[in-house]
Formats: C-alpha cells, structure tokens, sequence
C-alpha cells in the first residue's frame, strides 16, 4: 500500500475512531448506563455528568500520559540501570560515567553559553525590531519578513547558514558571504568559521538567534501595543526623550511578557539539537546536550548514559516548568 | 501613537534606515540559497551568489564548429558561425581572447589570430568568428577559443529537475516530498480532534480536579521529547510484538517475526516469515500526536474559556447535550484557535528531524523525510551546493507557503500560546 494511501487511510480511521468514540460513550452513557428516565431520573441524570467529563478527557490525557509522562519515569529508571547487564540497578553509576566524560563537560559549557547568549540576543533584537516597526508605515511588511526564518526548519537554516560561512581557499573566488567580507576587509586567510573551537558556537548560536528573534519580536510588539498611551504622554508632557520614553516607560510595563520570552526561548535552547547535528554534529568542541544525549543514545547505544543525558536536560527545565505552573495557577483563581 | 518620536525628522529617518538594514540582514541568508537554487554547480562554485545578480566576467574555452559545415567560398574553405550559439550559451560581449590555454587574453575583438596551418582565426565582440584557410579543413572537431567574456545572468531549473525528478539514489527528495506530507497531515488532523474535547471538558464542564489538570497540562508543555525517545521506542516494539502474538504466532528467537500467521494477519497480508519493524508512520503519527497535544489543549482551553458564557448556557436550558453544545457551537466558533495549531503543528512536524529519525526513519530508507535527506546530502555532498540549495528549497517552500497564508493565525496562536 502506498504510504500516501496508508495515511489518507489513518486520517479516516483515526477521525472515524474519534468521533465515534465521542459519539457512541456519550449516547451508551446517556442511554444504557444512567438512562435519564425511571424512578431515578434526577439521580442518574447527575452521575452522568460526573462521568462524562472523563470521556471527553480521556484519549488526550491517556496520549500524555503514555507519550510524555511515562517517559519521563521510565528515563528517570533507565537512567539507573545497566542495558548491558540486561537492565540491572546500577544506583548512580550512569551520572559518575557521564560526569568522567569529558565531552559531557564540553556540552555543559556550550549549554551554558547557549542558555547566556541566545534567548538575550533574541530579546533583545526582538524588542528592537518591535519598537522600531511599530513606527513606521511599512512595519507590517518587516516584521512579516524578520517573522519569516520562523517558517524554516532548523535543518533548512543550517543549510542556508552554511552557504553564508562556506570557506574556499585563498585564491578562488568566495562564495560564503561572511569569507567575502572578510577577505575584502582586509584578512588575509579564508577562515572555516565552524572549525574555529570555541568561537564557533557562536556562529552556530547566530542561526538560532535568526530564527527566535521573530518569535520575540512578534510577542513584544503586541505587548508593546498594549502600554496604556497615558503613561506615554504624561512623560512626554514632563519632557522625557524617545530613549527615556522606552528604557524608563515602556520596557518596565512589559517585564512580564519580556519574561516569558525569554524563559520560552530558553526552553528552545535547552532542546537544540538539529541545528548542531546538521552543522558539526559536535565536532570542533562545539557538543550541547541534546546532540550529546542522541550520541550515547543511537551511536554508544548506551542508554543508561544517555537517559541521564536526558534526565539532566530535564533537571534544567525544571525550574521554567515549576514558575510556569505556578504562574497558570495564580491566574485561574 | 503620536508622540514625541512622530515630530522628529532625524529620527523618523534613523528609524526608516535601520529597519531597512535589519531586514536586509535577516532576507540575505535566505536570498543566497534561493537565488542558488537557480544556479549550476559551476556557476555556484566560481562566484558569489550576490554576483548572480549582475553581468559577469567569465573565461571560458569553447570549440568553433566542426570541419563538416565549412563552405568554399573564393577559392578558400570558411567556416562560420557564433561562438555563443556553438554551445547554446547565453550571449555575452567578449573583451579579450586566444587560442591557447596559456595564453587566454592575447585578442581584442575584431583581431585575426594566424592559427598557422590550420587557418586564420577573426573573432567579434558579440561572438561572432570566421575561420579562413586555402586548404580543405579536417578532423571532426573544430578550433579551441578562450573567451574573457562578460556574461548576463542565468539561471536555470535543471536543479529542480535533477532534485525532484532524477530519482537517483542520493537524491531521493522527490519520494522523501511526499513521504513528509505523509507524516504531516494525519500527525495535524488527529492531535486536533483529541485536543478539542479535552478542552472542551477543561474550560466547561465542572469537575474535580480540573484546576489540577491544567496545572499539569501546563507543566507537559515544556518536556523535552528528548526524554520520550527510548521509553517510546521500546514501547513501540512491545505493541509490534503484541501485535505478532495476537494476530499469528512469533518466532521463537525474534518475537517480531511472524511464525504462523493467524487468519486476521492473513486478513492484513502478512505471511510468515514476515517481519514487523517497530519504526514506522503509525509510530511517528501517534508519537507526534502526543508531543503535540499539551500545546493543542492549551491553546484551545484558553480559547474556549473565552467563549460567550450565554450561549452555551442557553443551548443547555434548550437541552442541548454537551455533545452537541461542542459539535455544534464551541468546534465552529473555535475555528481561528483550530487553525493557530494546525498551523503549529503542521510547521513542527514538517521541519521536524529527531522524531523522524527515531520514530520513522529504518535502515531501509523508504520512509525518509526531507530534513533527513537534507542532513544526509550536508554530509556527502557538502561540495554540491546546486543540489544541496535546491533541495533545502524544496522543504522550506511548503512551510512558507504556509507561513505567508496563514500568518495571521500563527501569530494569534503564538500569543495564545506562550504562557502568561
């Protein structure tokens, strides 16, 4: 069966499935199990919609339960076993071989210079371009246009981003833009911009920044569109310049949103592992966690280094996973 | 919006110039591969893309015509012809010329080089020549020029042929096209259906322990997958072999081998000795599916919540039943919050990577995916950038298409979406 075919056909069962599903638990519940008629109509009529609720939850949360909370206890596990021992408890073992790895160490310290640069720069040039568009007539179209390396696929950007960095030898023509420039500032050497160890992450973290600052942006401009204009005209009557109008007005009412920009990107950041993989694939000392964790995972084949690969990711998370959930809490009381 | 900054000319200007400089900044990457695209390989390797754009210098060697179209004319043999048209090139305006390798830039247009026996060589600016001898011309090829020319643009779509059309083996995109769509479309449509009725049961039905749900709902969305990798492999490989044992008998030594096949196996035509590999679309559909429905419940709760309280409670009164308050009034009027995700989603799985790779992606090969294709081509053909830009194209073309449609929505979900 052609797989076009096989899919067009899960479409249709799985939408049949579903609806059906709704469909027939809600009439067998109304119907057959608490049948809203009898001596005890009022009473069935209630325990009906004490159950229904849980058949309307029930495929989502049966999905997240298997597909994102299991795993996280079964990586915790794992994380303590031995695959080569036939998956015996092997206490902390995994974490003092990964802590003995000395690649471990190098994609902490990318991590941490990742988790520093990227979700600042993306703010940063986000709010930017957001205060900057917001003035002028054709904003609209620079945003869309800043908002478009959203659309583009990590591994799509790395390719793009690599033709920008292409080094030719001396000589020849450039064709990497960045050598072009270069060369004709005045160096004297095309340079491999990704096999320059450590300054290379940033040339990779360039490209993240180009993707996210569109994200930022987008978030930014609508809550900078929401700063009551009183407060800006009280301070222009009280002779405030447009700097002082943005740093001391503007940017503190938004600290909020400024916040959850950031904390979203950092989350992007702890994940990133395409851009890596189609780049360097963490050579030249350019490893970060994610691509570490898919190493041991699907090239050592070691799974209990690799669960605790991933349990440390987690662990990073934690924190953004917590204020978020505390944060969504205080606002539905 | 007219304060101060509106009143001031220089600012407005600085305003004006920077945003134009950010844009251009942001477009460059982005131009260079598109405009690549359209580029042979030669041309990619021997000028900057941004060159493209203009007229170029270019040394070229091209052969006159052969010896079988030369004409006598006055006693001598002729041959004639244009140099641009021998080989089906575009036209140029040639600067300098010669007749050896060694020495290319010996002959102004209009100038006769003395090719000794084998005749006297005139070439035109516009690439026109002449070539003069007393004696009959032989042999089946003609005369070495090289050209110093000035060339205008071109740009071809013979990459595109050779990316989607080839069917060579390294260049699988076309399949690889088709094989995304496939994991794209059931992997937006299902999610969404299940999200709806868990948001639904979220933002109006009354329950206990509602407020905890979405607490945890919110806590899921920012798991990282990385976590689900080997959990859900190995869970995929025990449901291959429940499958196995439900349907047939397994093998003894690989319970994802068929022994015997029962008749409902029969009815899915397997055979025995079949095997049935864990990865797979149906694996990818459902691990998409979950990684997608935090942010689907998210986004259409909060949606949902925000509905007109009285007309769900007045189609109640009515007595409507929860299931046709959804079906009929809260699916249609959730419709701009549907589409925020589908488009998320839709985006997600398609420059998706690492789910296809765990997920799909066997060692035969036939269910690629192009950012696979893609990372695969970065690392044997890093030199080919024809192929390479083209098909980096191909795969960014759909999501921008996408993009530029349905903006609108994809920047209301984003708002939505991103926790207060």
């Amino acid at each position: 069966m052609h797989p076009a075919v096989q899919g067009l056909l899960t479409i249709a069962i799985g939408v049949g499935a579903c609806i059906s599903y709704f469909y027939f638990s809600n009439i067998i519940l109304d119907k057959l199990i608490f049948p809203a008629r009898g001596p005890h109509a009022g009473r069935n009529i209630n325990r009906a919609n004490l159950v229904r609720p849980w058949l309307f939850l029930f495929p989502g949360l049966a999905a997240l339960g298997l597909y994102l909370a299991y795993p996280v206890f079964e990586t915790l596990r794992l994380s303590l076993t031995d695959r080569d021992l036939g998956g015996a408890y092997v206490g902390l073992e995994n974490y003092r071989k990964m802590a003995d790895d000395p690649k471990f160490w190098e994609a902490m310290r990318n991590n941490a210079f990742w988790l520093l640069v990227v979700p600042a720069a993306s703010t940063a040039m986000g709010l930017i371009v957001a205060q900057l568009t917001d003035r002028i007539r054709w904003g609209a179209i620079a945003k869309s246009l800043i908002f478009m390396p959203m659309a583009i696929s990590f591994v799509g950007a790395a390719v793009i981003w690599k033709l920008v960095y292409d080094a030719r030898p001396l000589g020849t023509e450039q064709i990497g833009i960045l050598n072009a420039i270069y060369l004709a500032l005045g160096g004297d050497q095309p340079m491999n911009w990704l096999t320059i160890p450590f300054w290379n992450n940033f040339f990779l973290m360039v490209v993240l920044i180009w993707i996210q600052t569109g994200f930022a942006m987008v978030i930014l401009s609508a809550a900078l569109r929401g700063v009551p204009e009183e407060t800006i005209e009280a301070a222009i009557v009280d002779g405030a310049n447009p700097f002082q109008i943005f740093f001391k007005i503007k940017v503190p009412q938004i600290m909020g949103t400024i916040v959850v920009v950031w904390t979203t990107i950092t989350i992007t950041v702890l994940k990133v592992f395409d851009i890596v993989f189609a780049m360097t694939n963490g050579q030249w000392e350019t490893q970060v966690l994610a691509n570490y964790m898919y190493d041991q995972l699907f090239r050592a084949r070691d799974w209990g280094v690799g669960s605790a690969a991933a349990m440390v990711i987690m662990l990073l998370v934690t924190p953004i996973l917590a204020w978020n959930v505390y944060n969504a809490r205080k606002e539905m009381k | 919006m007219d304060n101060i900054v509106g009143k001031k000319p220089a600012l407005i200007w600085a305003t004006h110039i920077s945003v134009a400089v950010l844009v251009f900044l942001w477009l460059f990457p982005t131009v260079g591969l598109f405009v690549s695209s359209f580029r042979t390989g030669d041309q990619i390797a021997s000028s900057g893309w941004w060159k493209a754009l203009f007229p170029q210098e270019q040394n070229t060697m091209i052969r006159t015509a052969s010896s079988d179209t030369q004409k006598q004319i006055d006693g001598n043999y002729v041959i004639e012809g244009n140099l641009f048209a021998e080989e089906g090139d575009a036209q140029g305006e040639i600067s300098v010329w010669g007749t050896s390798s060694r020495n290319i830039g010996v002959y102004t247009p209009g100038d006769t080089a003395d090719l000794g026996e084998d005749g006297m060589l005139t070439v035109e600016a516009n690439g026109d020549y002449r070539l003069v001898n007393d004696t009959e011309f032989t042999g089946s090829r003609g005369e070495r020029v090289f050209l110093t020319a000035k060339t205008p643009p071109s740009f071809t779509l013979d990459n595109y042929r050779t990316v989607l059309f080839s069917g060579k083996a390294t260049d699988k995109m076309g399949k690889a096209f088709l094989n995304t769509f496939t994991v794209t479309i059931p992997a937006t449509v299902i999610p969404i259906l299940i999200a709806a009725f868990a948001a639904y049961a979220l933002a109006w039905m009354d329950f206990k322990g509602r407020a905890f749900l979405i607490a945890v709902i919110v806590g899921l969305l920012v798991v990282p997958l990385q976590l689900a990798l080997i959990p859900l492999l190995s869970f995929h490989g025990t449901v291959v072999e429940w499958f196995i044992a439900l349907v047939g008998t397994p093998m003894e030594d690989n319970a994802r081998r068929f022994a015997e096949v029962g008749w409902l196996g029969r009815l899915f035509g397997f055979a025995p000795g079949d095997t049935i590999n864990s990865k797979g679309y149906l694996g990818v559909w459902a691990a998409h599916t979950g990684f997608g429905l935090p942010l689907a419940i998210y986004l259409l709760r909060n949606y949902m919540v925000g509905l007109p309280k009285d007309i769900i409670e007045n189609a109640r009164v009515d007595g409507a039943t929860d299931f046709q308050i959804f079906t009929k009034i809260i699916l249609p009027l959730s419709f701009p919050a549907l589409a925020s995700f589908a488009i998320f989603q839709f985006l997600w799985t398609w420059n998706d990577l690492l789910v296809a790779l765990v997920f799909l992606i066997d060692s035969s090969g036939e269910t690629t995916v192009m950012t696979r294709q893609i990372v695969e081509l970065l690392g044997t053909r890093g030199g080919n950038w024809e192929i390479l830009a083209t098909a980096a194209f191909v795969s960014i073309a759909v999501p921008l298409t996408v993009f530029f449609f349905m903006q609108k929505y994809l920047v209301r979900g984003l708002l939505a979406g991103s926790v207060k």
